[in-house]
């Protein structure tokens, strides 16, 4: 924890430093940012960051249980794997964004496009890693919790699921970045609402720096927030991962 | 009437008959067995056969007169390793079975507690698979199979992963908790499978035909080991495990 927080206080002193020397309005110094940032989350920018984390935390958890649902089915069974594998192989390269004109035509410009095109590019990082966990779950496991009278939904149950699910956890930790990224350009236009329609047009657009930055901030807040959320359930979770304290 | 009967069996991975060929065994309740023989010839292969892991491509496996369909829930089935869930701790990994069966919790952790404790295993009834000893492991995975009740224990190479006093330590454990069971032990090692198992069958390479018997009534007793008899015993098991497979190399060279 002290880490983290020298490491916060090291990054703010930099941007401090920065500032000072660029003596620029385009580059406000840290307590400006923060002073307009407070003011503003009690306003509009909270509204748009609760529009924006709604839009990518809804295309998290889509892409989690549609992307570990199908990665479980492909992945414990080595017949759908060998059938599936080459699908995935040509799709999985394809830059989903070049999409987004398409699934606007589709969708509409509301919150649905956009959450499916977040979920879209985030569905196969979790298809991969799940697939890839339940093949690489121990024959010898299965049999001998077969050989107990587990049903084929039971090995499901307590097999795959549980050996997949860091696998789960870890794919949409990886993928904040990625998510967030997305959202940022699904909400550069063709939208009144979001951190990014913030930043790009309400701020950035009038020229209210210190404004821009606060939206930059709650931006980066808000993917560290998801960052943190997921790196807890997965500790939580997944507890017998790090359990310590051998034999 | 017989716990095992296996008639006529013909199994293959690749080939029908690759493994076994038109191979007949009998099991009376309350036997112990041990299956022995060299590394490849098929013996894992039976013990999923008798499982109800596999499904043999000629001839009939009936266990206690019903013929096998499918893993049967009065056979216990204890592996050498890989067989405990490494995200349920100790105790849950001992309900399992339990848990399958739709029992409710609390009364499922009572079971499982009740059970570590008579293995010892009390302390670290919280604790996941990989804080525990491989002799700790294997003990849990013993009362896995054991809380069930079977009536037919299936042991593959349940110590082989063990150090020698360890391995010891539950053979003599096993010997005491499933004194009434039926039991088939596959190993490979020839003083385990003498100590333990009172007929053991020796198996060649495959295909296998038929399985040589040999009679160890002794087996089981406090003390055996330290005895001449089982010293003598191991000798001649050594000796039908050499000369079945030196029968194949002449097979192969002929």
């Amino acid at each position: 924890m002290r880490r983290f927080l020298l490491a916060g206080l090291m990054l703010l002193a930099i941007w401090q430093g920065l500032s000072w020397l660029v003596r620029s309005p385009v580059l406000p110094d840290p307590p400006t940012v923060g002073r307009v940032f407070v003011q503003a989350l009690g306003g509009r920018l909270g509204e748009h960051m609760l529009v924006s984390a709604y839009r990518v935390v809804g295309a998290m958890v889509l892409a989690g249980l549609v992307g570990s649902l199908l990665g479980l089915v492909i992945g414990h069974h080595p017949r759908w794997n060998a059938l599936a594998a080459p699908a995935i192989y040509l799709t999985y390269p394809i830059p989903k964004i070049v999409f987004l004109p398409l699934v606007m035509l589709f969708l509409g410009v509301g919150d649905a496009a956009k959450i499916f095109l977040i979920a879209l590019i985030l569905f196969f990082q979790v298809l991969v890693v799940v697939r890839d966990a339940a093949a690489s779950v121990r024959f010898e496991l299965v049999l001998s919790v077969r050989s107990l009278g587990a049903t084929r939904w039971q090995l499901l149950r307590y097999i795959y699921l549980p050996a997949c699910l860091p696998a789960v956890l870890t794919g949409l930790r990886v993928s904040t970045g990625t998510a967030i990224a997305v959202l940022f350009l699904t909400e550069s236009f063709a939208t009144q609402a979001g951190l990014g329609y913030y930043i790009l047009v309400e701020t950035w657009g009038r020229m209210a720096y210190p404004e821009m930055y606060a939206g930059v901030l709650a931006m980066s807040l808000l993917g560290m927030g998801l960052y943190l959320v997921l790196d807890r359930l997965e500790r939580r979770l997944c507890g017998w991962l790090t359990a310590g304290g051998g034999p | 009437m017989s716990m095992i009967r296996v008639e006529n069996l013909s199994f293959g991975y690749r080939q029908p008959a690759e493994l076994f060929r038109d191979f007949s065994w009998t099991v009376q309740p309350g036997e112990r067995w041990a299956v022995i023989g060299p590394s490849g010839c098929g013996k894992t292969t039976l013990l999923y056969l008798l499982a109800g892991l596999r499904r043999p491509s000629g001839g009939t496996i009936t266990v206690a007169g019903q013929p096998l369909r499918g893993p049967r829930l009065q056979t216990g089935l204890i592996l050498q390793d890989y067989g405990l869930l490494p995200w349920a701790r100790a105790w849950e990994n001992v309900a399992l079975g339990l848990a399958i069966r739709g029992v409710p919790r609390p009364e499922r952790r009572r079971r499982a507690l009740a059970w570590l404790e008579r293995l010892g295993l009390q302390a670290v009834a919280d604790r996941y698979p990989a804080q525990l000893s491989g002799g700790q492991r294997q003990r849990v995975a013993i009362a896995r199979t054991l809380i069930l009740e079977p009536d037919l224990l299936l042991l593959d190479e349940p110590f082989a992963a063990l150090d020698a006093l360890t391995r010891e330590d539950l053979q003599d454990l096993l010997g005491a908790l499933c004194a009434q069971t039926t039991m088939v032990l596959v190993t490979h090692d020839i003083a385990e499978a003498v100590f333990l198992a009172q007929r053991l069958l020796v198996l060649g390479r495959p295909p296998i035909r038929q399985g040589q018997v040999i009679e160890n009534p002794a087996a089981g007793q406090p003390g055996y080991r330290r005895t001449v008899e089982f010293a003598l015993r191991c000798a001649q098991v050594r000796q039908a495990l050499e000369r079945a497979q030196d029968r194949v190399v002449a097979e192969v060279g002929g």
